[in-house]
C-alpha cells in the first residue's frame, strides 16, 4: 500500500542555514507519526512545507503517491491544526467547522448535517451556535480537529496544539487525541518538543535535531535502544559521564571517566575504539540502591556515595547521590517498595548498575 | 494573503507597485513644498529660477527670509507659547484622569468616561464657537452686573489655549491611560512592602514607568497645538499663532517665504517626533 | 484609609469635572440656547426657532449642509478603499524593519500642519503648478490646466489629510490578526477573496469603523481644505459658520449652524456604532 505521506530528500535552506537537511520518511496509512525535537530543530519547517506554506529548496513531497509540490495549500489534501488553533473568532463553532465545506461549495443542508456529525464525533453535540471565545481549552482543541476532519483529509498535521493547555488538561488531551485519531482512522502527523506527548500517542516517532532525523522508531525503540547520543540524552532522563575508552570487547566496553572512575558500558554494535572519547548514558531507573555491597554483587558498576538531596515526587521520587570520588551527582530512582523511605540527606548509600544498561556513544556528536 | 501563501508574480508586483504609488502620493506635496523653498523666484511654482537661500536668510526686499521676517517670527513665538501651556495643562489633567479611571471605582464612572471621549467627535470649529459664545456671554454678564471688563474672556490667547486644551486633554488622557493600564500594580505593592508610602510608591515606581507615555503625550499635545487650525481660527485675537498667520498670507497669494516656513515646520516636528520615538523605544 | 481614598478621588475628579463642565458641557448648552434666540431689537431677544427656520428656508444653507455631508461620506469611502490595501501590506506582508519604516513613513506627513499639506497640493494642482506643467511637457495638454478650485481638488485634499486616521486603526487591528488564522482559512480551501470577505474584513471591522468615524468627522469639520482648494461655488458648511460668526456677526444663526453640524456628526457616529455593534469606548479608547 502506498504510504499516505512520503517525504523524499526534503531540504530547506534559509540563506546559508539549512533548516531541514535531506530528510526522508514515509508515514503509512492510518498511523500516528510524531516529529520530536527541541525548538529550532526544523520540525515546524517540515510541517509548513507539507501544508504548502513553504516551498522546499529541493526534494519532493508525495501524498498518496502523488507529488503535491505544485499544489497550492488551499488545494492540498492535507489540513492543519495550528499551534494556537487559529479558530476564526468572527464565526461561531458551526461556522468554523463548516468553513472548509462552504469553500468546497457544498449545499447548506448537507453542511449542517456534516457539522452535526462532526460535533457528535468529538463528543460536543449541540455547541454549534456557541462563540469560539466561550469554549474551554479542550473544547477548542476538539473543534479545531473537527474543522479539519470534516474535509476528510488524507493527512492531518498537528503543530504542537497542546502547548497552550495547562498540565492536567494536556494529560487528558493526549489520551483523547489518540482516541480521536483511531476514531477518524486518518493519518496524523504531529510535531512537538514534549517527549511525553510523542511517546504516549505515536505509533512511530522521528527524533529531529539540527535539521536532520536522528532516529525513527517506536517509543520503545527510542527509549531503550537510542541510536545516537542526542536521542539518548533527549528522550527520557539520563545520567551522563564523559571519558576515554580503555577496553572494548564485543558488546562490552570500559571507559575511564574524566574524574578517574572506571565504568563499564555497552556498545550496542556501535564502532568504538580504545582511546576514543565517549559518553555513557545510564537511566536513573536502571540504578539500584543498596545498604551493603553484597546486594550489588551481580552489578559490574558499583559506587559508594552520600545522599545529596531527596527529590520526592510521588511515584517518580529520586535521590541525588554524590559519589565519594567527587565526580558529580547521580540521579537514582527510589524503589516504590518503601524500603529506603528512611533515607536522609547525608546517609551513606551504595548504588550499582549493570554494564549492559550503560549506553556508550562516541563523543562529539551531541 | 500572507508571505507564506504562494501568489503569482504578477499579483505580488502589482501590489508592491500600488504601495509604492501610495507613498509617492503621501510624499509628493511635502517634497514640492520643501523644494520650492529654494526657488529664486517670487512664486513657489515653475519655472525653476535657480537655487537660493534667500527665503531663509535674505534681508532685502522683495526677498526677506524667514529669519528676518518679524511678523512670522512673532507668530512662531506665539504658537510656541500657546503650545507649551496647552501641553502642560493637557498632560497634567491627562495624568490625573488616567489615575482616576484606572484606580478608582465610583458611580457614574462609565458615563463620565464616555463623556470624556466626546471632544474627539466634536468638530473643532464647533468646539471653538461654543467656547467663544460662552466666554463672551460670561464677559458681557460681568460687564452688565459689575461694569467689570475681563479682557481675558475676549478672543485672544487664553481662549486659544483653553480651546485647544479642551480636546487635546482627551488625547493625552488616552495615551497615558493606555500605559497605566499595562502597569503591574503588584510593583507598587512590592514598593510599599519594602517600606514606601503610597505616594512615594507612585512617585518612585509608577511615574518612572509612565515616563515614556508622559513624554509621548507632551510631544503629541505640543504638535497638535502648534498645528491646530480650526479651533484656533474661531478664538484668535490680535496675536495670531503661526498657522493663522500663514493662512492669512496664503489667502493673499503665496511667496516661497511660506515654503521656507513650512520646511522649518517639517524639520521641527520631525525632530520632536524622533525624540518621542527614541523615548518610546527606551521604555 | 477610607478618608484618604476619598480625598484622592476628589482631588483627581476636580480637574476632570472642571474641564468637562466649563469647556465642553456648559459651552455647548449655552451655544444651543443662543441658537434658540431671535433678535427683536437692540439687546432684546426672544426664544424661537427662527434660526433653524432660516436654515430650512434658505436653499443655499440646506444645499451646503447636504453637500458637505455627502462629500464627507464619499471622502471617507475613498480613504478607506485607498488605505485598506496599504494597511494590510504594512500589517501582514512587510516584516521587521521594513514594516516599522513604512508605518513611520505613513505618520510623517501628519506631523506637519494641515496648512502645509494643503499648500503642497495648491502648488501641485494650480494652473502654473507642477502637474499642469507636466501635462504640457508630455503633450497631454496644449495649455495650462487649472485643477484647483473644484470638488475633485477638495476630495484629493480631504483624502490626503485624513489618510493617517484611517491607516493607523486599520494597521493596528490587522496586526492583531494572527497569520495562522489566514493560513488556516487557506488550508481549509479558502480563496483569497473568500478569506478577505469572511475572515479579514470581519476581523478588521472595529478598525474600519473607528477609522471611518474619525475621517468622516475630520472631513465634515474641515475648514482649511475646502477654503483653499475649493472654488467659489464649492461651499463647505464650516465656511458658513465662519462667515456668520466673524463676517456677519450673526452669532445666533452661527450657533444654530454649529449645532446642526454637531448634530449631524453625532448622528452619523452614533448610527455607525449602532450599525456595527461597536461602542465609543472600544473604538476611541
Amino acid at each position: 500500500m502506498t504510504p499516505d505521506l512520503e517525504c523524499l530528500n526534503l531540504t530547506k535552506g534559509f540563506g546559508d542555514m539549512l533548516a531541514v537537511d535531506d530528510v526522508s520518511f514515509a508515514v503509512p496509512r492510518g498511523s500516528f507519526f510524531s516529529i520530536l525535537g527541541p525548538s529550532g530543530c526544523g520540525k515546524t519547517t517540515i510541517m509548513r512545507m507539507i501544508a504548502g506554506f513553504l516551498e522546499p529548496t529541493s526534494g519532493d513531497i508525495h501524498i498518496r503517491g502523488r507529488s503535491v509540490l505544485n499544489t497550492p495549500p488551499n488545494k492540498r489534501p492535507v489540513n492543519m491544526v495550528f499551534q494556537h488553533l487559529a479558530l476564526f473568532p468572527m464565526m461561531n463553532v458551526a461556522e468554523n467547522i463548516g468553513y472548509g465545506l462552504r469553500r468546497a461549495g457544498m449545499a447548506k443542508p448537507e453542511i449542517a448535517s456534516k457539522v452535526d456529525q462532526a460535533l457528535d464525533r468529538i463528543g460536543l453535540p449541540g455547541i454549534g451556535p456557541r462563540k469560539v471565545s466561550e469554549l474551554s481549552g479542550g473544547q477548542k482543541q476538539r473543534v479545531a480537529i473537527a474543522r479539519c476532519m470534516v474535509l476528510e483529509p488524507d493527512v492531518l498535521l498537528l503543530d504542537e496544539p497542546l502547548g497552550a493547555l495547562d498540565l492536567k488538561l494536556r494529560e487528558r488531551m493526549k489520551v483523547e487525541l489518540k482516541a480521536l485519531q483511531a476514531a477518524f482512522d486518518t493519518t496524523f502527523v504531529y510535531i512537538t518538543h514534549d517527549q511525553s506527548e510523542a511517546l504516549v500517542m505515536s505509533d512511530r516517532i522521528a527524533v529531529m535535531n539540527e535539521g536532520r532525523f536522528e532516529q525513527v522508531g517506536t517509543g520503545q525503540d527510542l527509549y531503550y535502544r537510542p541510536e545516537t547520543a542526542f536521542v539518548a540524552g533527549f528522550v527520557g532522563d539520563s545520567n551522563r559521564w564523559s571519558g576515554r575508552i580503555e577496553r572494548v570487547s564485543g558488546d562490552e566496553m570500559e571507559m575511564r571517566t574524566d574524574s578517574g572512575m572506571l565504568m563499564r558500558g555497552a556498545t550496542h554494535d556501535r564502532p568504538l575504539a580504545v582511546g576514543q572519547r565517549a559518553d555513557i548514558f545510564v537511566r536513573p531507573e536502571a540504578i539500584r540502591i543498596a545498604r551493603s555491597d553484597d546486594d550489588l554483587a551481580h552489578f559490574d558498576n558499583r559506587i559508594t556515595g552520600r545522599v545529596e538531596s531527596l527529590l520526592f515526587n510521588g511515584a517518580a521520587s529520586r535521590i541525588l547521590v554524590q559519589d565519594a570520588s567527587g565526580s558529580g551527582e547521580i540521579e537514582v530512582n527510589l524503589p516504590q517498595s518503601g524500603e529506603f523511605a528512611g533515607l536522609d540527606r547525608g546517609s551513606e548509600v551504595r548504588i550499582g548498575w549493570s554494564g549492559a544498561q550503560g549506553n556508550c556513544f562516541a563523543a562529539g556528536k551531541a | 494573503m500572507t508571505p507564506s501563501i504562494p501568489q503569482s508574480r504578477f499579483v505580488t508586483l502589482a501590489y508592491t507597485g500600488y504601495v509604492i504609488a501610495f507613498f509617492v502620493f503621501l510624499a509628493l506635496p511635502l517634497v514640492v513644498v520643501a523644494v520650492f523653498a529654494f526657488n529664486d523666484s517670487q512664486f513657489p511654482s515653475l519655472p525653476w529660477e535657480g537655487f537660493t537661500w534667500n527665503w531663509f536668510f535674505g534681508t532685502e526686499r522683495p526677498m526677506i527670509g524667514v529669519f528676518h521676517e518679524r511678523p512670522i517670527l512673532r507668530a512662531i513665538g506665539t504658537s510656541t507659547f500657546v503650545a507649551v501651556f496647552v501641553s502642560i495643562l493637557a498632560v497634567g489633567v491627562g495624568l490625573s484622569n488616567a489615575f482616576l479611571f484606572n484606580r478608582y471605582r465610583f458611580p457614574g464612572q462609565g458615563i463620565l468616561y464616555i463623556f470624556m471621549l466626546f471632544p474627539l467627535v466634536i468638530p473643532g470649529i464647533v468646539l471653538g464657537i461654543s467656547i467663544l459664545v460662552f466666554s463672551s456671554r460670561v464677559a458681557n454678564g460681568l460687564w452688565d452686573v459689575a461694569e467689570w471688563d475681563v479682557e481675558a474672556l475676549r478672543p485672544g490667547l487664553l481662549l486659544v489655549i483653553l480651546g485647544q486644551f479642551s480636546f487635546i486633554a482627551t488625547i493625552s488622557t488616552l495615551v497615558i491611560a493606555a500605559r497605566l493600564q499595562k502597569f503591574d500594580r503588584s510593583l507598587e505593592e512590592a514598593a510599599m512592602n519594602l517600606g514606601a508610602s503610597r505616594i512615594t510608591a507612585v512617585r518612585t515606581i509608577t511615574l518612572p514607568y509612565l515616563a515614556p507615555a508622559l513624554i509621548g503625550a507632551t510631544v503629541v499635545a505640543f504638535l497638535m497645538s502648534f498645528e491646530n487650525f480650526n479651533t484656533t481660527l474661531m478664538l484668535v485675537g490680535s496675536d495670531a499663532p503661526l498657522t493663522i498667520a500663514m493662512f492669512d498670507r496664503l489667502k493673499e497669494g503665496s511667496t516661497p517665504l511660506l515654503n521656507a516656513v513650512s520646511l522649518l515646520l517639517m524639520l521641527g516636528s520631525s525632530c520632536l517626533a524622533l525624540v518621542m520615538i527614541a523615548f518610546q523605544r527606551r521604555g | 484609609m477610607r478618608a484618604e481614598a476619598k480625598l484622592g478621588l476628589i482631588l483627581l475628579l476636580t480637574p476632570l469635572l472642571l474641564w468637562l463642565s466649563l469647556l465642553i458641557l456648559i459651552p455647548h448648552v449655552d451655544m444651543f440656547l443662543v441658537s434658540l434666540r431671535e433678535r427683536v431689537g437692540v439687546n432684546e431677544y426672544r426664544i424661537s426657532l427662527a434660526n433653524y427656520l432660516t436654515f430650512i428656508n434658505e436653499p443655499l444653507y440646506l444645499r451646503t449642509f447636504v453637500r458637505t455631508a455627502v462629500m464627507s461620506t464619499i471622502a471617507t469611502i475613498i480613504t478607506l478603499l485607498i488605505a485598506f490595501p496599504v494597511s494590510y501590506y504594512i500589517a501582514k506582508i512587510a516584516r521587521g524593519r521594513v514594516q516599522s519604516a513604512l508605518f513611520l513613513l505613513c505618520l510623517v506627513p501628519f506631523w506637519v500642519s494641515e496648512l502645509v499639506r494643503t499648500f503642497g497640493w495648491m502648488i501641485l494642482l494650480r494652473e502654473t503648478g507642477l502637474i499642469s506643467n507636466l501635462l504640457q511637457y508630455t503633450g497631454l495638454a496644449d495649455g495650462p490646466v487649472e485643477m484647483l478650485y473644484n470638488d475633485a481638488a477638495i476630495m484629493v485634499g480631504l483624502v490626503y489629510t485624513s489618510m493617517l486616521f484611517m491607516v493607523v486603526p486599520l494597521v493596528t487591528t490587522l496586526e492583531s490578526l494572527p497569520d495562522e488564522v489566514v493560513e488556516a482559512g487557506y488550508d481549509l480551501g479558502g480563496s483569497w477573496f473568500s478569506i478577505l470577505r469572511e475572515i479579514i474584513i470581519p476581523h478588521a471591522a472595529p478598525g474600519i469603523v473607528s477609522g471611518s468615524i474619525v475621517v468622516f468627522m475630520l472631513s465634515l469639520g474641515n475648514y482649511l481644505t475646502p477654503t483653499m482648494l475649493g472654488g467659489k461655488d464649492s461651499l463647505w458648511f464650516t465656511e458658513l459658520i465662519y462667515s456668520q460668526f466673524i463676517v456677519r456677526f450673526n452669532w445666533e444663526l452661527g450657533a444654530a449652524f454649529g449645532f446642526l453640524l454637531l448634530g449631524l456628526s453625532s448622528a452619523i457616529v452614533w448610527g455607525m456604532l449602532k450599525l456595527t455593534g461597536q461602542t465609543l469606548e472600544k473604538t476611541m479608547g
